[in-house]
């Protein structure tokens, strides 16, 4: 009877535990996106140029001046704009895009696709190549091999992206010609994709349209592996020390003498027990690759987020370039908090 | 002679028992040095660096030519003899300009660090310190800080203000003080239980003292190497606002900037854009090297 009742009380804190973890997230995550809407307000509200003047012009009498200032709300306590903005931000209200006459949401989410499309295959290259890297470095640890990969992850690290994007358009672009050039598609194609998801890989696969498939991938091929580098360096950094961490245990003494393979050992034994943090460690590395896609996306032309906010940036359109940064961070923090809460919920000894 | 007197200053520094407090502290700094002098790869990363610092330093007497001396009729020269790197597209010299935009970068880096270092400690250890309400409140809007994406936060803050290395660093600081009070406040909680802490107390010591002078010099050794090591980023994020002509504006040389106009002659010119960069990459990898091998004095914990 004591044992059942115990099990219980156990569960009971278990699941509490579980769901507090939650309610915690949750609490966290709207904490920090206020803290975020509170400063691209901030930084709405700094700009040199008066927002009246832009509206009504230099020779508004007083009377035009005044209203419009009213309209805007721009004598209203600071708290009360911010109020105002949230409510703008939770009916999707950004403002207009100088840039493009459209709404600057509609903008946002044309636009998000093509950075997510950009950032996916870089993640999934970060872990295709980095985790068998990070493994292989910490099996061989102290060997040359090590000493190699650590080496190619330190110049991942410090290599300037958008130097090294350069340099390889220049090389395997204009030299070599293996790859196409800047852009999503070649010109003769645009145009030629019915838009469902605005992910060109997708959208042409599931039309069957193989030829604009194989021109697009030739596109994306050179943009993705830059912003991957960064990922591979990250991914296989991490995996390597968790691998280190585990190596020397003794369960994994236990399992060598038991007579399992080498391999079974390495995969099964060691490696499974870094997934929590492996996981963890890809969201936040996913995270930062949609905040890299700026610099890479400027330089190869690629129509996301990142192009739209540099684009709106020597338009001197602060909104749009404002909504960018809330978009972009809005994701940025959602995927880095859930990263915190997942280790905190799927490792049991973290509490 | 020479020799004997070497090893007694050297039997002086690494004694087991100080006479001084200075001899201490200069022992314990010695011993840090040995250990990262062992290490290849951080010395390769401290000559680099201080390479860099002399040439910045003595820029007009390391460089044949003005930095912005215009020579049209030699534009976008090929390297020579008479221009190491070659000329950018209005004739000047681009070994001149990598050398006058080590200044920008390593000065931003310097003074994000000067910055970012008492901000971070004055929030992490206030919070470590007195914790409950204070810890809570400081720590929320540390994490919020600490959440953010820098590039792209730096990237909006510079536009309200304006472009320019001033807004740059400022940018740039504002993203960067959240690690350093994460990890003050970590090593704080457990300083603040150690006896001689509850001594100086004992002894009247008020709490900005026993923060300053008790506890401050033992956050140090990790902020350090978090700092170092995020140097490397610090460069890099400035030199990305330099190449969106965000940060440095013209005519002044900086690195980002200068890749940003070899973008346009890439492909008959290849040395403008890659002079810059590979001075950006070597700044930034030897301040990682250097951070490493300071990790692995300092905090022999991580890997």
């Amino acid at each position: 009877m004591a044992g059942w009742n115990g099990s219980r009380t156990d569960r009971a804190v278990a699941l509490q535990r579980f769901g507090m973890g939650w309610v915690k997230f949750l609490v966290s995550l709207a904490l920090t996106l206020l803290g975020l809407t509170a400063i691209t307000f901030v930084l709405g509200r700094v700009m040199p140029l008066d927002p009246v003047i832009a509206i009504v012009g230099e020779r508004a009498n007083a009377e035009t001046y005044n209203r419009v200032r009213q309209e805007l709300h721009l004598d209203d306590p600071i708290i009360v704009q911010y109020g105002i903005y949230l409510k703008n931000l939770m009916t999707g209200d950004l403002g207009t895009s100088r840039l493009t006459n459209q709404p600057i949401v509609s903008d946002l989410f044309r636009f998000f696709p093509a950075t997510l499309e950009l950032a996916t295959i870089g993640i999934i290259m970060g872990v295709g190549i980095g985790v068998p890297l990070g493994v292989w470095s910490a099996v061989r640890r102290g060997e040359a091999v090590d000493q190699a990969i650590r080496l190619v992850i330190l110049v991942g690290y410090s290599a300037p992206v958008f130097w090294v994007g350069i340099l390889a358009l220049m090389l395997f672009y204009m030299k070599l010609g293996w790859v196409a050039g800047p852009g999503r598609l070649d010109f003769i194609y645009e145009g030629m994709v019915e838009p469902r998801t605005n992910m060109i890989l997708i959208d042409t696969a599931l039309t069957g349209q193989w030829n604009i498939f194989r021109n697009a991938l030739s596109h994306i091929v050179l943009p993705a592996t830059l912003i991957g580098i960064y990922s591979i360096a990250y991914i296989s950094r991490m995996t390597r020390s968790f691998m280190i961490e585990q190596l020397p245990q003794d369960y994994i003494t236990t399992a060598r003498v038991k007579g399992l393979s080498e391999r079974a050992v390495i995969w099964k034994h060691a490696f499974r027990n870094t997934s929590i943090q492996l996981i963890t460690v890809v969201i936040l590395a996913y995270a930062s690759l949609l905040e890299g896609a700026i610099l890479v996306e400027t330089i190869f032309a690629w129509p996301g987020i990142g192009l739209y906010v540099t684009n709106s940036l020597f338009n001197a359109d602060i909104n749009a370039v404002l909504g960018g940064t809330l978009m972009i961070g809005t994701a940025f923090v959602s995927l880095n908090i859930l990263s915190d809460q997942l280790y905190r919920l799927m490792d049991p000894r973290s509490s | 002679m020479a020799a004997t007197r070497e090893t007694t200053w050297k039997e002086w520094l690494i004694t087991d028992m100080p006479g001084s407090a200075m001899q201490a502290r200069l022992g314990s700094g010695y011993r840090a040095w040995l250990s990262l002098a062992r290490s290849r790869t951080s010395m390769f990363g401290l000559s680099v660096l201080l390479v860099m610092a002399f040439l910045a330093v003595f820029a007009p007497l390391v460089t044949p030519y003005a930095p912005n001396a215009m020579a049209v009729e030699l534009r976008l020269q090929p390297p020579s003899w008479d221009h190491w790197f070659g000329t950018d597209e209005l004739g000047r010299d681009i070994y001149t300009r990598v050398v006058y935009g080590s200044r920008v970068s390593l000065s931003i880096a310097l003074v994000v660090a000067l910055i970012v270092v008492p901000i971070g400690l004055f929030v992490g250890m206030t919070a470590g310190y007195f914790g409950g309400m204070i810890d809570r409140v400081l720590m929320r809007v540390t994490d919020i800080f600490l959440a953010f994406p820098r590039l792209v936060l730096a990237l909006a803050l510079v536009t309200a203000v304006e472009p320019g290395i001033g807004s740059a660093i400022f940018a740039i600081a504002v993203t960067s003080w959240s690690p350093v009070a994460r990890l003050a406040r970590a090593e704080t909680l457990v300083i603040r239980r150690s006896d001689y802490i509850h001594a100086a107390r004992q002894q009247g010591a008020s709490s900005l003292r026993i923060l300053w002078r008790y506890i401050a010099p033992m956050c140090m050794p990790s902020v350090i190497v978090r700092v170092t090591l995020d140097m490397a980023n610090v460069v890099l994020i400035a030199a990305g606002l330099g190449f969106l002509g965000l940060g440095a504006q013209p005519p002044l040389a900086e690195w980002g900037a200068m890749l940003s106009t070899g973008r346009s002659y890439l492909y008959d010119s290849w040395w403008v854009a890659t002079f810059p960069g590979l001075a950006l990459l070597l700044a930034s990898l030897a301040l990682n090297l250097l951070g490493d091998g300071l990790r692995d004095v300092f905090d022999p914990r991580q890997d």
